[in-house]
Parts: C-alpha cells; sequence; structure tokens
C-alpha cells in the first residue's frame, strides 16, 4: 500500500444533525441530536480505513451520511475528485454502482420475498449492466466468488445462516464492481467462528478486485486484522487517526489509550494496566463545551473545559484532537 | 465445478411456487372450490335455474321448501332457488368489483403516503380522515343520489367509500417496512422510488391487505344489499342476495326461508373467499414454503 495512493473518498467537515420536534399541531424545533458534528478523513484507493467507536458514537450515521442514504446537514463529500454532497438524487442513483454498502445485520437487510439471485441481481438490473442472461451467469459467478454455490441462487434468504447471508449482502455489493465499499459492522451481528472467515474473505476479495473499504466497527481486534489506517469517534467527532501499528504502539488521545486497553491480550503473564472510564457518554443533544472527553478524560485540565482542541497532525500523518498529545 | 442444468438458479416460476404451494393447503382449496361453484352459478344461473326469477304466482306465495321448490317461494310466488341463481351475478360482482376498486385506490394512496411521509402524508390522511368522518351509508346515499341509481354505480359508490380503510392498513404496513435494513440496502444500489415502493415495499406488506380484501368482499355484498333495501341499488324486480333479505325480513317468522337462502349463500361467498385469501397468503410467503 503506498502512501502516495490516489484519495478515492474526502470527507470534510461532516455533520449530521437529527432536529428535536416537540408540539402537537405546530412542531418547532427544540433541539438538535448532533449524530454526525465535523468529521474529516480520506480514503486512499485500495486502502481500508477503519473507523471505531462506542454505541452511538456516530460511526454508522457517518458511514450512511457519506453515501447519502441519509441528507448531510453540512460539509463536503468528495468521491474520486467530484464532489457529490450536493449532487441531484437522479445523478446520485447512478453513481451508487461505485460505492456500495455491507449491512449489519444479515437478517434485516436482504428482502424475504425474493430470491437470492434477484437480490444480487438486484443492482446489475437497475443500473442496466447486464441482459438476462449475462446477469444470471455474473450471478452465479459472484456466488462462487464469495464461497456460496450457484444452485442458492433459487434459494430464499431464510433458507441460510447469518454467515451465509452475510456472503449474500456482500455478492449484492460486489456485483457492480464498485470503487468503494462502505462496512457497517458486517461481522458484529456473526458467531465468532463466523467473523473470522468473513474478514479473511472481505480480505480476499478487496485483493482481487482493488477494493476500498471503509470499516465501520466497535471491535478494536477486527479492525486491527483489517485496517490500514484507524480513525477513533467519540461523540460525533474523529479524536485520533493514524495508521494501526502506530496508533497501537503510542496512542496520543487518552480515549484511544482507553480503548486499547480494554483489548484483552491471550497471555496470562502480561499484566496490563486497564483504563476504566468513569461516567458515560454524555448526550450528542447537548455535548460538553470545549473538547467532548473532558467530562471523563483522566487528564482533564482547565483549558479542555474551554477549548475545542483542534485535529491536528502530530507528526507522520498521526492526526489527533488533544491540547496535551505530545506528553501522552 | 461442472454446474448441471438442474443448478441453473432461473428454474423456478413464482406462479408456479404459488400454485404447489396453494396445493397443499386443503382448507384454501375448498375456498376456491366455493368460489369457483359460485362463480359457476353466476355464469349459469340462465340454464340452471328452474323458474324465471322474476316470475310471480300469486297462488304459489310463502311456500315452504318442497320438491316443486327446493327453496321455497317468495311473497310474489318466485321461486327462490332461481332467485338466489340470479343473484349471485349481482353479489359476487359487487362484492369483487367494489373491493377491487377500494383495493386499487387504497393501495396506491396509503403506499405513496406512507412511504413519501411528511406533508404528502399528512395531506393524505386529513383527506380520508374527512372520508371517515361521513356515516358509510349517508356516504353511499350521497353518491348514489349525486350519480343516479344504477347497477354499475353501486360499484362505484362502494368503491369510493371503502379505499379509506385500505389507504390506512397500507400506509401503517409502508411506514413499518420502509423503516427495515433491506428498503435501506435497495436505496444503497440505486433503486428509485417506484422500484422500491414495487418490488420492496409492497410485496412485504401483502398479508393483511389480502385477509382485508377477502374480508371486505363480504361487507361490499351487505353494503349492496342495504343500497338495495333503500332503493337505489339493484332495482327490483331484478334479484341480488341483499335485496333478497331485504325483502324477507318482514316475513321472517312466517317464511324464514325467504332469508335463511340469500344468507347461507352470502355466508358460503364470505368463507370461500376467506379461505382462499387466507391460502394465497401463506403461499405468497416464501418463507411458509413448507
Amino acid at each position: 500500500m503506498g502512501t502516495q495512493a490516489e484519495v478515492l473518498l474526502k470527507v470534510e467537515n461532516l455533520r449530521k444533525y437529527f432536529p428535536i420536534r416537540k408540539g402537537i399541531l405546530v412542531q418547532r424545533k427544540v433541539g438538535d441530536v448532533k449524530a454526525v458534528d465535523g468529521v474529516s478523513f480520506e480514503v486512499k484507493q485500495g486502502e481500508t480505513l477503519g473507523l471505531v467507536g462506542e454505541s452511538g458514537c456516530g460511526k454508522s450515521t457517518t458511514g450512511r451520511t457519506l453515501l447519502r442514504l441519509m441528507e448531510p446537514t453540512d460539509g463536503k463529500i468528495f468521491f474520486a475528485g467530484k464532489e457529490i454532497n450536493n449532487l441531484p438524487p437522479s445523478q446520485m442513483r447512478s453513481m451508487r454502482n461505485q460505492m456500495q454498502m455491507i449491512f449489519q445485520d444479515p437478517y434485516a437487510s436482504l428482502n424475504p420475498r425474493m430470491t437470492v439471485g434477484d437480490i444480487i441481481g438486484e443492482p446489475l438490473l437497475i443500473h442496466g449492466l447486464a441482459d438476462n442472461v449475462k446477469r444470471e451467469q455474473k450471478v452465479r459467478k459472484l456466488l462462487d466468488v464469495v464461497g456460496l454455490s450457484p444452485y442458492h441462487g433459487a434459494r430464499y434468504p431464510h433458507e441460510f445462516s447469518g454467515g451465509q447471508r452475510q456472503r449474500i449482502g456482500i455478492a449484492r455489493a460486489l456485483s457492480v464492481n464498485p470503487k468503494l465499499i462502505v462496512c457497517d459492522e458486517p461481522v458484529s451481528a456473526l458467531d465468532v467462528s463466523i467473523q473470522a472467515q468473513v474478514v479473511n474473505l472481505l480480505e480476499d476479495l478487496q485483493e482481487e478486485f482493488g477494493l476500498t473499504y471503509l470499516f465501520i466497527a466497535h471491535d478494536l481486534s477486527v479492525v486491527k486484522h483489517i485496517s490500514d489506517r484507524v480513525a477513533v469517534m467519540y461523540l460525533g467527532k474523529i479524536v485520533e487517526l493514524a495508521n494501526y501499528d502506530e496508533l497501537y504502539k503510542s496512542p496520543l488521545h487518552p480515549y484511544t489509550v482507553a480503548l486499547l486497553s480494554a483489548i484483552p491480550v491471550p497471555d496470562p503473564n502480561t499484566h496490563k494496566e486497564r483504563i476504566i472510564l468513569k461516567g458515560d457518554v454524555p448526550s450528542p443533544v447537548n455535548p460538553p463545551s470545549g473538547c467532548r472527553f473532558h467530562t471523563r478524560c483522566p487528564r482533564a485540565q482547565e483549558v479542555c473545559k474551554q477549548t475545542d482542541p483542534e485535529f491536528r497532525d502530530a507528526g507522520n500523518g498521526h492526526q489527533v484532537a488533544c491540547h496535551f498529545a505530545e506528553q501522552n | 465445478m461442472a454446474i448441471t442444468e438442474n443448478e441453473l438458479y432461473v428454474i423456478s416460476s413464482p406462479m408456479r411456487d404459488i400454485w404447489s404451494r396453494l396445493k397443499r393447503n386443503k382448507l384454501a382449496l375448498l375456498g376456491l372450490f366455493l368460489v369457483v361453484l359460485l362463480c359457476s352459478i353466476a355464469i349459469f344461473a340462465g340454464v340452471i335455474s328452474p323458474y324465471d326469477p322474476t316470475g310471480q304466482a300469486m297462488k304459489e306465495s310463502l311456500r315452504a321448501p318442497s320438491a316443486g321448490h327446493l327453496m321455497g317461494t317468495d311473497v310474489l310466488g318466485r321461486d327462490i332457488l332461481s332467485r338466489v341463481f340470479h343473484g349471485a351475478r349481482a353479489s359476487l360482482i359487487v362484492g369483487v368489483v367494489a373491493t377491487g376498486i377500494s383495493l386499487v385506490i387504497g393501495v396506491f394512496v396509503g403506499a405513496v403516503s406512507g412511504y413519501y411521509g411528511g406533508w404528502v402524508d399528512s395531506l393524505i390522511m386529513r383527506i380520508t380522515d374527512i372520508f371517515f368522518a361521513f356515516p358509510f351509508f349517508l356516504l353511499a346515499i350521497a353518491i348514489m343520489t349525486f350519480l343516479g341509481p344504477s347497477f354499475i354505480n353501486v360499484f362505484i359508490a362502494l368503491g369510493l367509500i371503502g379505499w379509506t380503510n385500505f389507504a390506512r392498513l397500507v400506509r401503517g404496513q409502508v411506514l413499518s417496512v420502509k423503516a427495515s435494513e433491506y428498503v435501506e440496502a435497495a436505496r444503497a444500489v440505486g433503486a428509485s422510488n417506484s422500484r422500491i415502493i414495487w418490488k420492496h415495499v409492497l410485496p412485504n406488506t401483502l398479508a393483511p391487505i389480502i385477509v382485508y380484501a377477502t374480508m371486505n368482499i363480504g361487507s361490499a355484498i351487505l353494503s349492496e344489499a342495504g343500497l338495495s333495501f333503500l332503493g337505489i341499488g339493484v332495482q327490483p324486480p331484478n334479484p341480488s342476495w341483499g335485496l333478497m333479505l331485504s325483502e324477507g325480513t318482514t316475513y321472517i317468522w312466517n317464511a324464514p326461508w325467504m332469508v335463511i337462502w340469500p344468507g347461507v349463500a352470502i355466508f358460503l361467498t364470505v368463507l370461500g373467499f376467506n379461505l382462499l385469501g387466507d391460502g394465497l397468503r401463506d403461499a405468497l410467503d416464501p418463507r411458509l414454503k413448507e
């Protein structure tokens, strides 16, 4: 993976607010859930960017917003150099063959009334990429590629296990030869024994088809396996972004340090200092002033309550948003 | 890997699948039998009726069922069996066509309302509320008075009133289905709104719609009876089951057969459509294959 690789996806200051409305007849806006609040990052051609954070930090919303499955409140999204955040719906639809998504819940993401063959072939049909005969051939090939058998195309989703269903979801995403695939926690609904198979499949496919992944997860050990770089999200913002090795060896943000300390080490003789964060994640309706992490940060000082730390480069492309990054 | 001809996936046709699943359901076959039987009676009423359904014979008035008149006669001495056969035409057509009109309008309106949401939804739902606010018969009488009493206008009136229930039912179903991840997945692969509604949302809302439609056939037949009773539906002396019921109520103690037979006919119709509808609902659901 060359560091000079071309940037495929660039996100600038992305925001997604969900309005909170009150009132019976006249609805007035009383606030916003700031699910994603100013996120910027780049994904290079052929790499995997992991996006981690705890539940509710906005990582799935980020993935859906940058594919415009939800409309962004603010910010810019560039895909292959083209600004897509204000494309009209019809143009956006025709762009979708280049950017696909793999969903979290394989039990909910396949239409129960369509055969597997129809599900996998649907993107080809929509984008007019293959006639009926070619589509069938392609579907059979795709089933083979993801480790299923061609005759599975005639069956319905309920006849498959969770892992097999996720393979169907992967085949659907692959059908149009996309450049980018957003994987929204693709293994967290699967048994641990199946997780490795699916992650390995994703890696093989990346190599074979030159795919670029944005891999969303809450499990650092899964991300470790697949990612080239990792972005850590907390309460709607990215707090740290670096190569995985770099992040693992020298995390700069106290939140990352706490997350890493939670990864179990399969060695009974190692004694790790486990950092347990106090309190809960604050509400995204009313996020803390200054640095959002200051309410739970072991190193918080007065300045953290006042000013929001800038997301800056601390050397070697290791980006972090902490006033005291250099001292950590 | 060699692929034999049987392993190709496009071997199943949906219609054949549905029929093979329906075939295994005994009750659904009974329903299908009843529906086919009633339809044949309606079609061949002229051939199989022993008497003229409108021919009066005052001497034969109010005869109990006998060998001569298997279902007895009514107050004007008309043969009830012949009238039940001929009434099948009016009643079945009203039931099916009125329900069909309601279904088409209701599904379209409900799907648009539920899928697009926002002000479209509010506007459409307020309009259906207005329709709901009027008592059913008042509205039917108003429409019939406006259109003039005729058989075809009965369908139109019943269809124009009945769609609101379908619209509400469909909207609720659409609201729940459109939030599902497979609809989002369809959007993610670039499907248009009409494709999403047609291919992903509506097929997954079918079950309650089919059940409600089959029940609605029965109530449409009874509504037609009400309209005929008021003199704005099927015009006497032509028979319809509803009209026969309302004519018979006056003589229910002296000649109960006047209401029993058309009642039985309505009962069998509703039962037949319900059983068939239940069977269809199950046959259309691939998850209940075996």
